[in-house]
């Protein structure tokens, strides 16, 4: 079987649900594409209140607007295929898909938008390998989505605000958090977060580490300790706390494989989770009509992934003449205004000057690949 | 153990109750919650041995990525319970090693 569309996302989470907005509600044939069974990527396991603007749905909590997204892409009339799997994707824009792990087909597109997000890292101690030793994000699907409670008693390794926040809602789902532990000297996600549940009673210990995980073919405990200035641990500051759950909140990846596989040049950005699809900044990569946003073109946030999807929408738009050059500018003007009120202050200086780093890589990658013509 | 009462979110919407049959033992489920939810609801934290050091894995990333929850499902090796929906009647095996492959499995 094949299908042919104008623009093609893969991913359905909160950057791919956007682009598909933006390109559909402007008359093009959109197919939004994502392995999993329903649609809204992380989206519906966030239950916290949203930060920022008014704009950027402050207030809102994650799982609303992930049904707001929903409900604006059927009146954008983009067709949503779930459980499908691209395995492949040709520079010719021909994507391999697999449907419920059976029926085989392809699906060309004129422009591609890779909106795939990110995995979380992992952290090996021994003992890491037990049942009861979990992604945060894993536990957090766990209870906010399915409602099964991860554990009883957990350990949070990482004071980011995935850490912060993971901890607070296993608070809420019921679940006691005997610590978080956070191996540099300071928190590392937003004061509001750790202060939230700090008020809970919840221990957050820093310059400390996790060293060991014990149990009988299941977590049962953690042995925590404290690191010196170098992170490695100090004898004889170890301490045994009784768990049934570990979390991992120790950052995460950005999932770029289909971009590799379709021949982007890549830069590396540790501070955006590593290994980056170079773009410029209308998110089109160094292969003309293919665009990405969202994590899986440098870690950021929800807010900052939507207004990306926006944005790659407009450049598909626009080169595929759905909308005028004039039409596009006005519309990049704006997003691009919402992006720097988001990629301000402490937690998003660093992320803004990331970004024009690699706008200016994807610069020089193309001016170089121009001169041998 | 199932989140009855939750504080933010809304109360579970109702689903189908089922029975499948872990390694012979009948366990309730919800129809289309993943596999794995509906083992760790109950106890169930063991979902394979490794092949060489014969060590237990569990549930681990939650997105389908890392396979560290593969279990025999209807005699097919090697389905990841984390994002495989539960149907009723549903035959699970804990996992040994890389399980026996079916030739159905492959002819896809």
């Amino acid at each position: 079987m094949e299908k042919k569309a104008n623009v093609l996302v893969i991913g359905a989470g909160p950057a791919g649900l956007c682009a598909g907005i933006e390109t559909g509600k402007s008359g093009a044939k959109v197919i939004v594409i994502d392995e999993n069974t329903r649609p809204g990527g992380q989206l519906f396991k966030q239950i916290h209140r949203f930060f920022g603007s008014e704009q950027h749905h402050a207030g809102v909590r994650g799982f609303e607007i992930g049904e707001m997204l929903l409900h604006k892409c059927k009146e954008a009339g983009v067709e949503m295929m779930l459980s499908s799997v691209v395995w492949g994707l040709s520079p010719e824009f021909r994507a391999g898909v697999v449907r419920e792990g059976k029926r085989s087909m392809t699906i060309t597109a004129d422009k591609v938008i890779l909106a795939t997000g990110a995995s979380e890292n992992s952290l090996m101690f021994p003992g890491w390998t037990l049942p009861g030793v979990m992604g945060a994000g894993a536990a957090q699907t766990m209870m906010n989505i399915h409602r099964v409670l991860p554990g009883k008693r957990a350990l949070m390794i990482g004071s980011g605000n995935v850490g912060l926040i993971v901890s607070y809602q296993l608070l809420q789902a019921g679940c006691e958090v005997k610590a978080v532990v956070e191996i540099l000297p300071r928190v590392g996600g937003y004061k509001v977060h750790a202060n939230k549940i700090a008020r809970l009673g919840v221990d957050i210990l820093i310059s400390h580490t996790v060293l060991e995980v014990r149990g009988r073919e299941r977590v049962e405990e953690a042995i925590v300790g404290r690191g010196d200035r170098n992170l490695r641990p100090i004898p004889g500051t170890e301490r045994t706390i009784s768990v049934d759950l570990v979390c991992l909140a120790v950052g995460l990846t950005p999932l770029s494989e289909l971009a590799w596989l379709a021949g982007c040049k890549f830069g590396y950005f540790p501070l955006l989770g590593g290994f980056v699809p170079l773009h410029n900044r209308g998110m089109e990569t160094t292969v003309s009509g293919m665009y990405i946003a969202g994590d899986a073109s440098g870690i950021e946030e929800a807010s900052t992934a939507m207004e990306e999807g926006r944005l790659a929408g407009v450049g598909a738009l626009e080169s595929l003449a759905f909308i005028s050059a004039a039409e596009a500018d006005s519309r990049r003007k704006e997003i691009e205004q919402n992006l720097l009120m988001l990629r301000k202050g402490p937690y998003g200086d660093f992320r803004h000057k990331e970004k024009e780093k690699i706008y200016s890589e994807w610069k020089k990658v193309k001016e170089k690949a121009g001169g041998y013509h | 153990m199932r989140i009855e009462k939750h504080p933010v979110l809304p109360d579970r919407p109702a689903g189908k109750k089922v029975d499948i049959f872990v390694d012979g033992r009948k366990v309730e489920a919800y129809e289309g919650e993943p596999i794995a939810a509906a083992l760790w609801a109950a106890g169930i934290k063991k979902f394979r041995y490794t092949r060489k050091e014969k060590q237990p894995r569990g549930y681990f990333c939650g997105l389908g990525r890392c396979t560290d929850c593969v279990m025999t499902v209807d005699g097919v090796a090697n389905v990841r319970t984390c994002i495989t929906p539960v149907k009723g009647g549903m035959v699970v095996q804990t996992q040994k090693g890389l399980g026996i492959w079916k030739k159905r499995q492959m002819s896809w």
